[in-house]
């Protein structure tokens, strides 16, 4: 999965959970929960999305990891490049 | 159409499920329904045949307008007077003016229901008949927010802001309000006349108190380490479960108030106050929370989140809860201080799980805590018995896994 497929996926899973939201304007530094005004609930499906999406388990001491979408992007890396090997 | 919580007045017949000659279950679903809140399912409360629809898809009707006709099992067809006693509707014929006794206790009964609707009566205080005919208001458009469904003075006033705020908004030539901002502007009105009822009528007391959360934190961190993400648990849901089992301790804070005094319930339905980021609140209901496990009561909860945003909920989701919680500590609120939602007893608010000093066994430490919150109804309890309710809340989480 190159990064633009990543990231793709990513938006799409968070579009699932705030279908609201304009993406365009959504800053890749800065957290999802200020941008899109989530919640504790919002957060845990965002990251049962992106575990379903990309097959990765995800410890919950790791979801401060995935707070934007630069994190996310470094963070969902190493299992993405490990699925090409 | 079902009254859907205190503040509905109409709603749009979406979709039929089902048709005419189908055979329906209690608890399927039969329709869909546009309303303030978004599409609503309606679910079937009779077993039997259905024997006809009444209203079409794009209809809008009043609450209390009958969609159609269900006949029992073990009935057959009749025709003329005997039909009323062979069949049962899908939703009971509740004049909207007269809404309070002809709707089960259990549902909130419409603050907002002075609707007008042919061949209704619409009841209007002399003084907002005056206050309209100054301002030109048509009383047709305004709704009412007085006891049971009266207009009074101030919804002709607040029809008159809204008009003016609406044209002031607009510039010449815009396009006409899309369908959500009309929504979300029904929607303000709505929660503006339960809530201003519930102030009005409702004599509140407020009570809160501090609750330690070390090990409810401790045993989530635990539990959610050894599971998959799809089954991990909110601090949220076990806040929900603990003031469900504290009402059976307290139980007259479990309830619906009506004329006759109040109803108290032994079913337990938390309604949860889910804000919506778009503007407004829905407040569905999770059904039996006393009696159901966590896992099972946070999967019932996303459900109801994942619903509620999509604009998807079910009737008896939107009309059957006991007490309402809410949980405002998302983006730092320390303390709720609630507003009751008529005709429930009760409301308890949680804030945010933040690190303070407290004191055990004489050492200060840190340690992460909740500030608990109680507003309810002083027709029915004292602060004596919501300090009880509250001790008992923090009594529970002090085990939580036993919750």
């Amino acid at each position: 999965m190159t990064r633009d497929e990543m990231q793709a996926t990513i938006l799409r899973v968070l579009g699932e959970i705030a279908p609201e939201a304009d993406f365009a304007r959504l800053d890749p530094q800065v957290s999802f929960r200020d941008q899109l005004d989530l919640d504790s609930m919002d957060v845990l499906n965002f990251v049962i999305g992106l575990h379903t999406a990309f097959g990765v388990d995800i410890p919950e001491a790791d979801y401060a990891k995935l707070a934007t979408l630069e994190g996310c992007l470094e963070y969902l890396q190493v299992p993405c490049a490990a699925a090409r090997t | 159409m079902p009254t859907l919580g205190a503040d509905m007045q109409a709603g749009t017949l979406v979709e039929w499920r089902k048709q005419a000659g189908d055979r329906v279950a209690r608890g399927e679903i039969i329709a869909e329904v546009e309303t303030d809140k978004g599409l609503i399912e309606i679910e079937v409360f009779t077993p039997g045949v259905i024997e006809r629809l009444l209203v079409a898809p794009g209809e809008q009707v009043p609450v209390g307008t009958v969609l159609a006709i269900i006949r029992e099992d073990g009935t057959s067809a009749e025709t003329g007077a005997a039909e009323q006693s062979t069949t049962s509707a899908v939703v009971a014929p509740a004049p909207v003016s007269t809404a309070a006794q002809a709707i089960p206790p259990a549902v909130a009964p419409p603050p907002t229901a002075a609707l007008p609707v042919a061949g209704t009566r619409v009841r209007v205080s002399p003084a907002a008949r005056a206050r309209a005919a100054e301002l030109g208001i048509d009383l047709s458009t305004v709704v009412g927010g007085g006891p049971r469904g009266v207009i009074e003075r101030e919804d002709v006033e607040r029809t008159a802001a809204v008009g003016e705020g609406r044209a002031g908004a607009a510039p010449a030539g815009a396009p006409p309000e899309t369908a959500t901002s009309e929504r979300q502007t029904r929607m303000r009105q709505t929660i503006a006349a339960a809530m201003a009822r519930s102030k009005r009528e409702i004599p509140h007391y407020y009570l809160a108190q501090t609750i330690d959360m070390q090990r409810v934190t401790a045993w989530l961190g635990d539990a959610n380490a050894r599971r998959p993400v799809t089954e991990r648990l909110l601090a949220g849901i076990l806040l929900i479960k603990a003031v469900a089992l504290a009402l059976r301790e307290v139980p007259e804070l479990n309830g619906t108030w009506s004329e006759e005094g109040a109803r108290l319930r032994s079913d337990v339905h938390v309604g949860v106050a889910i804000g919506l980021r778009q503007g407004g609140v829905v407040v569905p209901a999770l059904h039996d929370v006393d009696r159901r496990t966590v896992d099972d009561l946070m999967q019932g909860f996303r459900d109801l989140v994942t619903r509620a945003r999509r604009g998807s909920l079910r009737s008896s989701e939107l009309s059957e809860s006991t007490i309402t919680v809410t949980s405002l500590g998302e983006q730092g609120v320390e303390t709720v201080f609630g507003v009751i939602y008529p005709p429930q007893l009760a409301i308890v608010g949680f804030g945010k799980i933040v690190e303070r000093p407290w004191v055990v066994a004489g050492q200060v430490v840190v340690r992460p805590v909740v500030t608990a919150t109680l507003a309810a109804d002083h027709r029915v309890t004292d602060g004596h018995r919501g300090g009880l309710f509250l001790a008992a809340i923090d009594r529970l989480l002090q085990t939580p896994e036993r919750l």
